[in-house]
């Protein structure tokens, strides 16, 4: 029982930062009906500002070794979401934009080669050896009731809810989330009834890639090894979680994150672990197979 | 090689031609006197698998328009297993006998069952993987297709036979340049006359509208199970070919990464157009080896080539959505130039 209760914490942790960096493709895909294949590496980047912004600091108040503190560990967030969100409006402009009226085959392959460009380039300016993230907060166990939680997990959690609620409350408490929800609905006619698409599609990528950007610093702080590559897995995973919740449905794809972070985090704690990377895929087919829109996707018919 | 003459002679006919032009290729590369010959040679290799990696998934990418990213999952299929089957039945049995001709001769048989074995298999795993398409289509294909590659490959980590994370190494190295061009020049003839054929034209109103097609009394379902097999069966030849050729392999060259090269050549050529796979294969095989000599002029020894190679990917696919060819062939293109706006619509999405 406390076996199954521990999993289960792990899981909804590693979870919740499938679910960030989820949200951001199913934005994107809600929208464009795209498959942004570089959004996974806008997460290493998201967590690589965080690592010189934070080692900068490190150095700079003399705490090698020791915790930054929660002030600098916001700041660091926040750097690393802003140097993410203006990645993302220019990925968007330069690399999707001009192939708008293009098939939108051709705006998945500069997808994939913006997905390379980051990776290959991350390999050429960062360098390919992986790097220990700074320690933004000091570590400490809490024993609960026979589980070990650490505080780590309670941040991310935490922080991870916050921003959820956020995009919530710009999706269907603004005047903005309006315009993204009509966008998705009909490009088209959103465009026609006065709504500046184009605004509504930059602002969309930057909003994916600053949550990006705070995955990537949530899995820098629970995972402190990171390095160039670490992108493809989690956006790989997070990309599934989206198409199981329904790609294009939010809470489908808060939803999907946490199921595939809990179902990894048993099968990792079980004899088979070694096939955790491919349980993930089995999951999705099985679902696809029964409920091809996914679990909250509205299933369109076929129109003649 | 007149028209009086049975079909079958003249397909003969061509066919022991281009293998005298191979044979005499073969051996010509062989002879030129440059420093690093066997460099180029390989790099020969390496693109004619690639060229026949691109026109299977055109097969299925292209023709049948069902948007597959699990090609990377069909090589590592007839890659292991021809591999195995070399590795562990016939290697052993070649070394019983005595040098000679005869040990040559049978090297080749050998070769061509092992290959042809792994290219079988492969087509299974697209039979198993084409089911799907059936019930799902564009981007949910896609990434179940791209799930099929990646599961083909967390099992293949998990078989300790084969090698598993440390990788399969000790395969003869039976494949050459020969043998991977013949591979090549037959999958390109038979992709051709695959869409001069009905079975074709049927791919390409699958693709174009399957309601439409469905109307029409065409089998969608079988077609594009049909496309998935044949795609995949060249795909795992040509895994096959890859394995005797570079003599290991690691589960990690067949990450989705490995699809996506495949994918990006194909839509870079130009989808459904045959020599536009063709030469986009040559195009994305060169450049990384192309640009090899930049790294002396950077500092610190860094390898800025994938950073070029990435960003000509994005700035081609910029200046050419449609890709190189769009939908025609490279004759087409600079031939007549009236056939021209017919063809020029971009495609349905």
């Amino acid at each position: 029982m406390q076996e199954i209760l521990q999993n289960l914490l792990n899981g909804i942790a590693v979870g919740a930062i499938y679910a960030l960096i989820a949200l951001g493709y199913t934005m994107v895909y809600g929208i464009l009906k795209l498959i942004n294949f570089a959004h996974g590496d806008v997460f290493m980047l998201g967590s690589f500002v965080g690592f010189y912004v934070g080692g900068y600091a490190a150095r700079h108040l003399h705490t090698t070794g020791g915790a930054l503190g929660w002030g600098y560990a916001g700041l660091v967030m926040l750097v690393a979401m802003v140097v993410c969100g203006l990645f993302g409006f220019l990925n968007e402009r330069i690399a999707y934009r001009p192939l708008r009226n293009s098939p939108r085959i051709a705006s998945l392959i500069t997808a994939i080669g913006v997905s390379f460009l980051l990776e290959y380039g991350g390999q050429f300016v960062f360098g390919a050896d992986p790097k220990r993230f700074p320690t933004l907060v000091a570590p400490h166990y809490i024993a609960f009731g026979g589980l070990s939680v650490t505080n780590y997990q309670i941040i991310v959690l935490v922080v991870a809810v916050i921003f959820m609620g956020l995009l919530q409350y710009i999706i269907y408490g603004t005047k903005f989330g309006r315009a993204m929800r009509a966008v998705s609905f009909n490009f088209e006619t959103a465009s026609l009834m006065g709504i500046p698409t184009d605004r509504v599609i930059s602002m969309t990528f930057i909003i994916g890639s600053m949550l990006a950007a705070v995955a990537g610093i949530l899995f820098g702080l629970s995972y402190p090894t990171i390095n160039p590559l670490m992108g493809i897995m989690p956006g790989l995973k997070a990309f599934i979680a989206a198409v199981l919740g329904g790609i294009g449905n939010v809470p489908g794809a808060v939803v999907g994150g946490l199921i595939i972070g809990i179902i990894e985090s048993f099968i990792g704690g079980s004899p088979l672990s070694g096939y955790k990377d491919a349980i993930a895929f089995i999951i999705l087919i099985a679902i696809l197979l029964f409920r091809p829109s996914g679990l909250f996707g509205k299933y369109q018919a076929e129109k003649v | 090689m007149t028209k009086s003459l049975p079909w079958w002679l003249r397909d003969l006919l061509w066919l022991a031609l281009f293998v005298a032009v191979l044979v005499g290729l073969a051996y010509g590369l062989d002879a030129i006197p440059i420093v690093g010959m066997a460099y180029y040679n390989r790099i020969l290799v390496l693109m004619g698998i690639n060229i026949t990696l691109a026109v299977s998934l055109n097969i299925i990418n292209g023709h049948a328009g069902q948007f597959s990213l699990g090609h990377a999952g069909f090589m590592a299929v007839g890659a292991y297993f021809s591999a195995y089957l070399t590795f562990y039945h016939f290697a052993p049995r070649l070394d019983k006998m005595p040098a000679g001709t005869e040990q040559w001769l049978m090297q080749n048989v050998f070769l061509v069952i092992a290959v042809l074995c792994g290219g079988l298999l492969a087509a299974l795993a697209g039979y198993l993987v084409g089911l799907p398409s059936l019930r799902l289509r564009g981007d949910y294909l896609a990434i179940v297709t791209l799930g099929f590659g990646e599961i083909i490959r967390v099992f293949i980590l998990n078989i300790d036979k084969i090698g598993a994370a440390r990788g399969f190494s000790g395969i003869p190295h039976w494949g050459n340049f020969f043998w991977v061009f013949l591979v090549c020049g037959l999958a390109i003839v038979i992709s051709w006359r695959l869409v001069q054929s009905s079975v074709g034209r049927a791919f390409l109103a699958v693709r174009e509208d399957q309601v439409a097609a469905e109307a029409m009394g065409i089998d969608t379902t079988r077609y594009k199970v049909k496309a998935f097999v044949i795609g995949s069966f060249l795909a795992g030849v040509a895994g096959g070919l890859y394995a005797h050729y570079t003599m290991y392999l690691n589960p990690q060259t067949f990450m989705f990464v490995k699809s996506f090269e495949v994918v990006a050549m194909v839509v870079l050529g130009g989808l459904g157009s045959i020599s536009g796979s063709v030469v986009a294969a040559v195009i994305l095989t060169f450049l990384p080896e192309g640009l090899r000599s930049v790294k002396d002029y950077m500092p610190g020894g860094r390898d800025p080539r994938m950073v070029i190679y990435s960003i000509m990917l994005i700035v081609l696919m910029l200046t050419r959505p449609q890709g190189l060819f769009g939908r025609r062939e490279l004759w087409q293109v600079f031939g007549r130039k009236k056939k021209r706006d017919q063809s020029e619509a971009p495609p349905v999405q």
